[in-house]
């Protein structure tokens, strides 16, 4: 199973972020590089909004995301509820 | 080990980089001035484009301005990327609280049929006139020649893109996505938009950046603007009790008055070049202007009816009078 | 308020596809009163099939409202960070002035090539036919003068205190190392549309970025320097963007047409070698330029080339796609080119805008770490062997010029991949003419298209056929000051300067004086 990753700059706005994704991918892996997180995950990665909003108390537009995103591997999707990223193979 | 840095002085031993201080002198360059001067590779371009090998990859006889240093055409509103974002997002906050409050008081909803009938069918299929205006303006910025006169072609193709889809957000709040499918079959069925749309399209054929940017950016929207905008929209539909129409292309009357003043600027300091550059860019105007008056004479009929003509007239002054100042005539040979 | 019901159905909230396909996608119409040819003439030229543009799939999905509001909040952190830095002596924070010869090279090298990129995109953002290809590629067209720009403001305040910097723009046209990144971008440039977002948008965004930015963004960190790392990030919040719209456009032509599969694999395998080439400067940047190094050339190419660039592999073989084919190559010359490659630059650092030198013995057992295989037995020595004669006498200057490769233009220094003792040399005539190349990738890609690789700028033959080989003369022209921004870092301005500076700062002598 091919790895998918996604990475933010290492701040306080990315904290919550990184949370939820732990929170709902028990298989992913957070490592921490100079100002950087780096998340790694077997095959799939999903980042909900609503677990982001229980985490900071406000309403939250995934879009938000990218203003402290590095970058990523795999196929994106993203609707209003939810980015995940898929490697198929 | 804890060093305080702010406490040294210490002289620097350049003020610019050389290209900014051979164009400006010794000293210290601006924001505007780093991230435009000299960008664009100027010499040893290695392969002709395999789309046209007649031409280099960046070629300024491309058009048939022609420009000692085309680094003259600044832009007096000094835009480069932050500037130019950080004043979009100033004005994205008002209009979208322009948009909340129309939307929260349901400002649409009070107007008379009639009314709303001729906002949809005047205003919201000029997002695909908008739409035409960015691919125009993108190319510009893709096959013109020099940073300083392609980058804000860029920021205006994306302006143009925002604009179509604050018609379209205006179109939402009318009657939802049913707006949308009625404004695109007026745009390609409607007689009324037929001028238009024939004009645009054969805009996107013409493949010279400069005269693209004098038939989109001065004379179309010259013309276009200032008749819908400054006329219909904040003043016969105004007066009819729909002010709340101009909030919400409050950012389309801003924009225009701002972006003229560097369109001006352009077509002002090109006509100084030169009188080859003056005459073929009379050229132009004299060729594009009575197509950009026909069309948009025949878009807003349907709303002003025999006050028509009149506001083409006002429209094609006003143009005449920006024209003046930048050394050129109004008047079609 | 006096709504029907059928109204508040219609009105209803779009969720974020919805209102985007009402926002952008359906802006754009069918022409009726000219020819789809006539208005978009370079999409057949190319040989491959597009069916419905509308089946392309938006990746991000960024409205304008949207996009200028997050950026203009990546952009006021980002100035605010860069005048912080400029307004406290921040270039005196970094570890090491040797690291400064990473910046020049950035500056040098690869902003002109985001700047490219702007132009490029905006191309392509007007001859593709689908409204979502084409806004896709326009916002990355913005996005990519602002890395052109912000790399500028970000490296400005160094060239008020440090050389090499000051003739950028020059350079990028004149000198020959920066002809490698110029000929890259001019080559994915002058190809058609598809071929451009294969080149940029997926080999070089989506397989290579990764190698670029992220350890070297973190190097930076590493050393102090927070005005790179903040630039470097910043950019990568676009890039993220950028490397999915690359990953959809192959998705969309392998899907379009089966007859495209030929044709995008012959991309894939020319620009993955194409930008594999240009990150030999990225690799010496990383093994030698950085005075605290965060990772090696080789632990990158790891994570970001062949676990990554793997598992994107794996993935696109349902499309009949395979690795690129000199995936294997690359392999087996990452332990060798930043060796070879800093060698080069060394030898040659009369002619370069920016300093180098050799690697203290501290840094050389790190090398051997990272590099058990190699540096020790084919590295070491030859460094040692130039730090001998360098402590006998001035350093040794090699004024043979190099072959260029016709291709990507480096220096033919590299060996075989399977024997690091015989350099890998090939040649081709074409036309009487001998054409020479550093490496089988680069010599197929001008078997493939000779027409277009005989064209290409060479700076050693200009430097004799219009300067007659007079070097003085060329680095006047070329933009280089000699003894100032060339040469060894040992005996430099910026290392005597730095040390100088930094001495103001931990001590407390009043700095009435200001060192040369």
């Amino acid at each position: 199973m091919s790895t998918v990753f996604i990475a933010f700059q290492a701040n306080e706005e990315t904290r919550p972020i990184i949370e939820a994704i732990e929170v709902d991918n028990a298989a992913a892996e957070v490592v921490h590089e100079p100002a950087m997180v780096k998340v790694n995950a077997p095959g799939h990665l999903v980042i909900n909004r609503e677990t982001i909003e229980e985490l900071i108390g406000r309403p939250y537009d995934l879009q938000e995301l990218q203003v402290n995103l590095i970058t990523l591997s795999g196929n994106l999707d993203e609707d209003d509820d939810a980015l995940t990223l898929t490697w198929n193979e | 080990m804890q060093i305080d840095l702010r406490t040294v002085t210490i002289e620097p031993r350049r003020k610019a980089f050389d290209h900014l201080i051979e164009r400006f002198g010794d000293k210290p360059a601006s924001r505007y001035q780093e991230g435009s001067y000299d960008i664009q590779a100027q010499e040893n371009l290695h392969y002709r484009p395999t789309w046209d090998p007649d031409h280099e990859l960046y070629d300024p006889t491309l058009s048939r301005i022609r420009m000692a240093d085309w680094y003259v055409l600044k832009d007096p509103r000094q835009f480069y990327y932050s500037s130019y974002t950080l004043t979009r997002a100033r004005q994205q906050d008002a209009a979208e609280m322009n948009f909340g409050f129309a939307e929260s008081h349901g400002l649409l909803e009070q107007l008379d049929q009639p009314l709303r009938d001729a906002i949809q069918d005047v205003l919201v299929p000029l997002r695909h006139a908008a739409w035409g205006a960015n691919q125009n303006n993108t190319f510009v910025c893709g096959y013109g020649y020099g940073a300083i006169f392609t980058q804000p072609c860029m920021y205006h193709a994306m302006d143009n893109l925002a604009i179509a889809q604050y018609l379209t957000r205006l179109g939402l709040l009318l009657d939802g996505t049913d707006a949308l499918a009625r404004a695109k079959r007026a745009w390609t069925e409607a007689p009324s938009f037929q001028t238009l749309r024939r004009l645009i399209e054969d805009l996107m054929c013409v493949r010279d950046p400069f005269e693209l940017f004098v038939a989109q950016n001065l004379v179309l929207d010259g013309l276009l603007y200032p008749v819908v905008y400054g006329q219909l929209v904040d003043e016969v539909w105004s007066r009819r009790g729909a002010s709340s129409v101009a909030l919400l292309t409050q950012f389309q009357s801003q924009w225009f008055a701002e972006t003229s003043k560097w369109i001006d600027s352009v077509i002002k300091t090109a006509a100084a070049e030169s009188p080859e550059n003056k005459q073929v860019l009379q050229e132009w105007v004299a060729h594009w202007t009575p197509r950009a008056a026909a069309a948009v004479a025949d878009l807003v009929r349907p709303a002003l009816g025999e006050d028509t003509d009149a506001a083409l007239d006002r429209a094609r002054e006003q143009l005449g009078v920006r024209l003046g100042k930048t050394g050129l005539a109004a008047k079609e040979h | 308020m006096t709504l029907t019901t059928d109204k508040t159905a219609s009105k209803k909230k779009l969720g974020l596809k919805e209102r985007y396909a009402a926002m952008t996608r359906d802006l754009g119409w069918e022409p009726t009163y000219r020819t789809p040819e006539e208005l978009f003439p370079y999409l057949t030229y190319e040989g491959i099939k597009i069916h419905d543009w509308s089946a392309w799939e938006d990746p991000f999905r960024l409205t304008m409202d949207a996009y200028w509001k997050y950026q203009a909040e990546k952009e006021r952190k980002f100035y605010a960070i860069v005048d912080a830095h400029a307004q406290n002596n921040g270039h005196l924070n970094i570890t090491d002035a040797r690291y400064l010869s990473a910046l020049k090279l950035f500056l040098q090298a690869i902003s002109p090539g985001e700047y490219a990129a702007h132009r490029g995109f905006a191309r392509a953002g007007r001859e593709f036919a689908g409204v979502g290809t084409q806004v896709a590629c326009q916002m990355q067209a913005l996005d990519e003068v602002r890395h052109a720009q912000t790399q500028i403001h970000a490296l400005s305040n160094y060239n008020k205190f440090y050389d090499g910097f000051h003739a950028f723009a020059r350079l990028r046209d004149r000198m020959w190392y920066n002809t490698v990144p110029r000929s890259f971008f001019d080559d994915a440039m002058t190809a058609g549309p598809f071929e451009f977002m294969l080149a940029i948008g997926f080999s070089f965004e989506y397989v290579l970025t990764n190698l670029l930015f992220v350890p070297f963004m973190s190097g930076a960190a590493y050393n102090g320097d927070m005005s790179t790392v903040t630039f470097g990030f910043s950019a990568q919040s676009d890039e993220a963007r950028h490397m999915t719209l690359g990953l959809e456009v192959i998705k969309f032509l392998l899907e379009q047409d089966p007859d495209n599969l030929p044709i995008v694999q012959g991309w894939i395998d020319k620009w993955f070698w194409r930008g594999f080439r240009v990150l030999g400067l990225v690799s010496a940047m990383m093994d030698y330029m950085l005075p605290k190094r965060v990772m090696s050339w080789r632990e990158a190419w790891n994570i970001y080339g062949q676990e990554n660039g793997g598992a994107l592999f794996r993935d696109l073989a349902r499309y009949g796609i395979r690795k690129p084919s000199g995936w294997d190559d690359a392999e087996a010359s990452i332990d060798h080119m930043s060796h070879q490659f800093m060698l080069a630059l060394h030898h040659w650092n009369f002619g370069t805008a920016f300093h180098t030198w050799i690697p203290s013995e501290e840094e050389m057992t790190w090398l051997s770490a990272k590099y058990p295989d190699t540096f020790d037995r084919y590295y070491r020595p030859r460094w040692e062997h130039m730090r001998s004669i360098e402590e006998q006498g001035p350093q040794f200057h090699n004024f043979g010029l190099a072959k260029l490769c016709q291709v990507c233009q480096l220096p033919c220094v590299f060996t075989e991949p399977d024997d690091p003792s015989t350099l890998w040399q090939r040649e081709t005539a074409y036309q009487g003419e001998r054409y020479h190349f550093c490496s089988d990738g680069c010599q197929q890609i001008f078997d493939n298209e000779p027409e277009k690789y005989i064209q290409a700028w060479m700076p050693m033959q200009a430097l004799f056929s219009e300067l007659e080989g007079n070097v003085p003369a060329w680095m006047d022209w070329a933009g280089l000051i000699n003894e100032q921004d060339n040469l060894n870092f040992h005996g430099s301005a910026d290392e005597r300067n730095f040390s100088a500076w930094r001495g103001l700062s931990t001590t407390n002598t009043t700095n009435q004086e200001n060192p040369a």
